[in-house]
């Protein structure tokens, strides 16, 4: 797939070939202005050019309905082609109906991925064919840009925010992941593979042993990092049992009890709810909700209870962060 | 020195002390000053962006360290903005021929003008030592959290070098405005008055408007860096995306800095090159500031994959598309000067035709880059690159170019050899379209910008950018030695080489320190050249 | 040319009048650029404080209401101080020119003087943000985003103050020296001008972060 000499990248997304049609268009309407442009000058310059009997220029009267024609036409072609491409940046940002959430982590000079079985990845991002795959992205330390050229999609990743973007694959193959903003000196280096399969070879692959997921290389970064966390993480299929998992080791259940709401809010079931703060204020329960409250729990307290959540910047991962709001998100149904 | 006696006195030969060049108040002398320091800013700049070219011949980057390269690219980006393309047009020619234009004497403030200089060379000054000193490697837009918390160079250093030259771009901004509104000859009117005038107001009122949040922001920026403040530190509840907002409010603008003062240059030569008053006069001096004011409302644009909201994204796309109805008035007026003109392709008017042709491309594809959804994949890419050297260099440096080769006569009073203006101005077109060309199909093949090491297929193109640039980096040494060179060998230029209108081809070349020797009186429009009825 | 024997006029004006006019429009289009650079933290301000009200409430209660109601009256005084000087100018009383500078320098310095006080206190708490941050609150690290802002603006506005004290310090002994004549009048005016936008400045500084918490 990549390798060989091409004009256009290759379309790989259900998105693509519709940006390239917008592509096109842009493009021969520039080409025509550009044309129109260049042979009025050429025609000008040898038509008019300065000889005896043209040394002094003739008399040419200014039309303002010319003005006001050559406004009006770049305005009402500009128009057409921003509301087209505002019509498919929507859809860019709207939200896919039923996708693969698949969580990654931005850090210098890596891609770290989580699949919704924990199945995890570093540099490689497998998903499969036909079902969108709904990415949800955080950086770890400055901001980074997960953009994937052959589905012409690309969205910053920023530090204690989360960011998503979608996209839904068509062509099996292998494309290139790069990081599209400036991250240091290692930045030309934090790519990867996205590799897309048939989903049949996706389910294969999400059940087959760790060690061929990534290369041996990648493996053994995980291994070496997180101790045996990460196999034991692909064996769990629970996408709550990490992070209960997570709370219980935190000491967070000691006052989110279930069923016990005197000490602290019960998490259970609130994901996708409202509820009111100390200040009176309304909040939908998210994942950057969610990820406030535990990073900086006194930033938005609920009504009746006191600040006395310690804040846990800087003491849990982002994955832990992420497990924990799986958590809740289980524990809520089906409730967005 | 004796032969000096013979000639009239100019401001060139007034005096000739070192001391009398350092504390000079005349504006045509520190228009020299700058001329000589940003030309030593732009060959440092453009020499840092040669290496990395040729490193960029081979996907591995066999020439420079992954941190070299960055370093290299940052130096090349930030001498380029803000030591070259920032005070180009307006702190030499801008300098040396607003007053001249208007009729007046001097700028308002001569004192803050030289003033300006010293804050520019102290500026430059700062960054010099920054990359001296190791070098700094955020990229020229600095992004937080990677310069403030991040970054293991010299970014401080360089910030408060941005922060002074700043300040000197706010002063020139600021004489050209009392000096426009004040001190205009009896007669000259605003609709007499040269477009070259017209697009260095609109120019000085965002130098004046915008520079200062620029200032604002490194402070807040270099505050952070230097002393841990928060206000762009995520991890204290502040927004790095805050940063993005505060830099593109100026920088974008910016970009109209550099490019209106060009466009300015462009339409006297087109005037003066088909001996006819410039088509559509009125509607080219109002898009210039219909084009500063459109400027302070599309920063957005370069934040549509940000995390800012999709909403906001799209009005900024709406209004940036409103630019390019004032950008193709331009062109479109200028091109219809030609008709029925007496056109002479000397070499200035080579520079002003092939400056048409690539702002024309340059603009054209900065609407795919306002186009929301294509610029999702473009952003960050090497069409974003190649878009806004075709602006950029393309636009603004080829008007620099054509500018200074048409008052060269004025301001040093010699004339040049056109054989080798009319090669370098070929080469410049040729060497910059191989250059850059390329970029748009590898930046649409999703080949990131800032990227050290790139994937194999992407060579074939690069290959050509770095072909190109060495062609475009002999056009811009020719010119340095065939314009020395006119120093001493070239011939006297009479006060009006060109057969222009225009105030200042009616005072001696070189104009004597006090501009007018009489008092003027302007009683015709600009560009009045005799007709013939057709 | 009219040749106006004025000795005050420069070279390049042609006459007075040009002069005093584009030395004054001049000043507005400084203070224009003053107003977009202050413009840049206030902005910043202002989403931040969309963004924790609670917390910019809470923070607000902890700096030192005295001392900036003590410094506004500081400033107002001696903005009325400038005031009378320019009018001195204009009229070429020299004795009062001198008395009236001094006093604005003076209040300048007060300013200063009661601003280090309370910095001085803030390093001590350890309110300051970064590295010597020692201050504890419920709000933890986002506490340091309102003293950020507070030591920026402050930090800017008080640089102003004292490019002000110096200026005006420098206007003083000029007019002792008899080096500020009637027809330099338009120096102390223009001076006047950016004293009074100083003062201005702080009167958007003082409620904004001081009094916040106390409505």
């Amino acid at each position: 797939m990549y390798g060989k000499f091409s004009l256009f990248p290759e379309q790989a997304s259900s998105l693509a070939p519709h940006i390239d049609m917008l592509y096109f268009a842009l493009v021969a309407v520039s080409l025509v202005f550009v044309v129109v442009i260049c042979v009025l000058i050429a025609v000008f310059a040898f038509k008019y050019r300065r000889r005896p009997g043209n040394e002094i220029a003739q008399e040419v009267h200014e039309h303002h309905l010319m003005e006001v024609g050559w406004s009006l036409i770049p305005l009402f072609l500009g128009l057409i082609l921003f509301a087209w491409g505002a019509k498919l940046f929507l859809q860019i940002y709207s939200q896919p109906e039923n996708p693969i959430e698949i969580f990654g982590v931005g850090k210098q000079w890596m891609w770290k991925f989580q699949h919704p079985d924990g199945r995890r990845e570093i540099n490689d991002l497998h998903v499969p064919t036909g079902r969108p795959v709904k990415m949800t992205l955080i950086s770890q330390d400055v901001i980074h840009s997960f953009y994937v050229p052959a589905f012409r999609v690309k969205q910053d990743v920023v530090p204690m925010r989360y960011s998503s973007t979608w996209f839904e694959a068509t062509e099996e193959g292998i494309y290139h992941l790069f990081c599209a903003e400036f991250c240091g000196t290692e930045h030309s280096r934090m790519v990867g593979r996205v590799i897309v399969t048939s989903p049949e070879a996706y389910q294969a692959w999400l059940a087959s042993p760790l060690i061929e997921g990534g290369s041996p290389r990648d493996a053994k970064m995980m291994n070496a990092g997180r101790g045996g966390e990460a196999a034991s993480m692909a064996a769990a299929s629970d996408p709550g049992a990490k992070g209960r998992a997570v709370m219980e080791a935190q000491g967070c259940v000691a006052c989110h009890q279930v069923g016990n709401t005197t000490l602290a809010p019960a998490l259970e079931g609130i994901y996708g709810t409202k509820v009111e703060l100390e200040n009176g204020k309304v909040v939908t329960v998210d994942d950057n909700y969610i990820r406030e409250s535990i990073l900086q729990s006194t930033a938005k307290i609920v009504k009746g209870y006191q600040p006395v959540m310690p804040a846990y910047q800087g003491l849990v991962k982002e994955e832990e962060v992420k497990a924990v709001i799986d958590y809740i998100k289980a524990t809520s149904g089906s409730k967005k | 020195m004796s032969t000096q006696a013979v000639e009239p006195k100019n401001y060139l030969n007034a005096a000739h002390t070192v001391r009398s060049w350092l504390f000079t108040v005349d504006h045509k002398r520190i228009a020299i000053l700058y001329l000589v320091s940003i030309s030593f800013f732009f060959f440092l700049g453009g020499a840092a962006a040669f290496i990395f070219r040729l490193d960029l011949m081979t996907p591995q980057g066999d020439l420079l360290q992954s941190d070299t390269y960055n370093r290299l690219f940052t130096m090349h980006g930030v001498i380029m903005v803000f030591l070259f393309l920032v005070p180009s047009i307006p702190a030499t020619l801008g300098n040396f021929l607003v007053p001249i234009m208007i009729g007046a004497r001097d700028l308002a403030f001569p004192k803050i003008n030289l003033m300006s200089w010293y804050l520019y060379m102290a500026g430059g000054a700062c960054i010099l030592w920054a990359i001296v000193d190791g070098g700094v490697d955020t990229g020229w837009t600095f992004y937080t959290p990677y310069s403030t918390a991040f970054a293991k160079s010299n970014v401080a250093i360089t910030l408060v070098g941005i922060f002074i030259a700043g300040f000197s771009s706010i002063f020139t901004g600021f004489n050209f405005i009392v000096t426009i509104h004040k001190m205009r000859a009896p007669g000259m009117t605003w609709f007499r008055l040269p477009l070259f005038i017209w697009a260095h107001y609109a120019t000085s009122l965002i130098m004046v408007l915008a520079t200062p949040v620029l200032a604002v922001t490194v402070f807040l920026a270099a505050l952070e860096r230097l002393f841990g403040f928060g206000i762009f530190d995520a991890s204290k509840g502040g927004d790095p995306v805050l940063f993005q907002h505060l830099f593109w409010f100026y920088s974008h603008p910016a970009v109209y800095i550099m490019i209106l003062p060009s466009l300015g240059v462009v339409a006297e030569l087109i005037s003066a090159f088909s001996r006819k008053r410039l088509f559509g006069y009125r509607f080219v001096a109002f898009s210039s500031i219909a084009i500063a004011a459109l400027g302070f409302l599309v920063w957005g644009h370069h934040m549509f994959v940000s995390t800012q909201s999709p909403y906001l994204g799209i009005v900024f796309s709406l209004i940036s598309f409103l630019v390019a109805v004032p950008s193709a008035i331009k062109v479109f007026n200028y091109t219809a000067t030609l008709y029925k003109g007496s056109v002479s392709l000397d070499s200035p008017m080579i520079y002003a035709l092939g400056f048409i042709g690539l702002f024309v491309i340059g603009g054209l594809t900065g609407i795919f880059l306002a186009t929301l959804a294509t610029d999702v994949h473009l952003h960050d890419t090497y069409f974003v690159v190649a878009h806004f050297h075709y602006i950029m260099v393309g636009g603004a440096l080829m008007g620099y170019l054509g500018g200074l080769h048409f008052w060269w006569p004025k301001i040093t009073g010699r004339l040049y050899s056109e054989f080798w203006a009319k090669i370098s101005a070929g080469l410049v077109f040729a060497g910059f379209n191989f250059t850059f060309f390329p970029q748009f199909i590898v930046g649409y093949l999703g080949n990131p910008r800032r990227y050290h090491f790139y994937p194999p297929e992407f060579q074939i193109y690069h290959v050509m950018s770095t072909v190109g640039s060495t062609i475009l980096g002999f056009g811009y040494i020719i010119p340095v030695i065939y314009l020395l060179a006119s120093l001493k060998w070239g011939k006297k230029a009479p006060a009006n080489p060109w057969e222009a209108k225009g105030l200042e081809w009616e005072i001696p070349s070189p104009p004597p320190t006090e501009n007018f020797t009489g008092p003027v009186v302007v009683t015709e429009e600009a560009y009045a050249y005799p007709v013939r009825k057709s | 040319m009219s040749s106006d024997a004025n000795p005050y006029l420069a070279h390049h004006f042609d006459d007075i009048v040009q002069q005093h006019e584009s030395v004054s429009l001049g000043m507005w289009i400084f203070l224009l650029t003053e107003i977009m650079f202050f413009g840049g933290i206030f902005f910043a301000y202002t989403i931040y404080r969309f963004l924790y009200p609670d917390m910019f409430h809470a923070m607000s209660h902890h700096l030192d209401v005295t001392m900036g109601t003590i410094n506004t009256g500081v400033l107002l005084t001696s903005s009325l101080t400038m005031a009378l000087a320019v009018n001195a100018a204009q009229r070429g009383m020299k004795k009062r020119l001198v008395t009236m500078l001094g006093v604005t320098c003076a209040a300048g310095v007060i300013f200063l003087v009661i601003k280090y006080f309370e910095y001085a206190h803030k390093f001590h708490v350890g309110s300051v943000p970064g590295r010597l941050w020692t201050f504890e609150t419920e709000f933890g690290n986002q506490a340091q985003l309102f003293y950020s802002l507070y030591f920026g603006a402050t930090g800017l506005h008080g640089l102003h103050v004292l490019i002000g004290v110096v200026i005006i310090g420098v206007l003083t002994i000029l007019a002792w020296k008899d080096k500020l004549p009637q027809g330099r009048a338009q120096r102390v005016e223009m001076v006047g001008l950016y004293w009074h936008f100083v003062d201005l400045v702080w009167i958007f500084v003082f409620p904004l972060f001081y009094l916040i918490g106390r409505t």
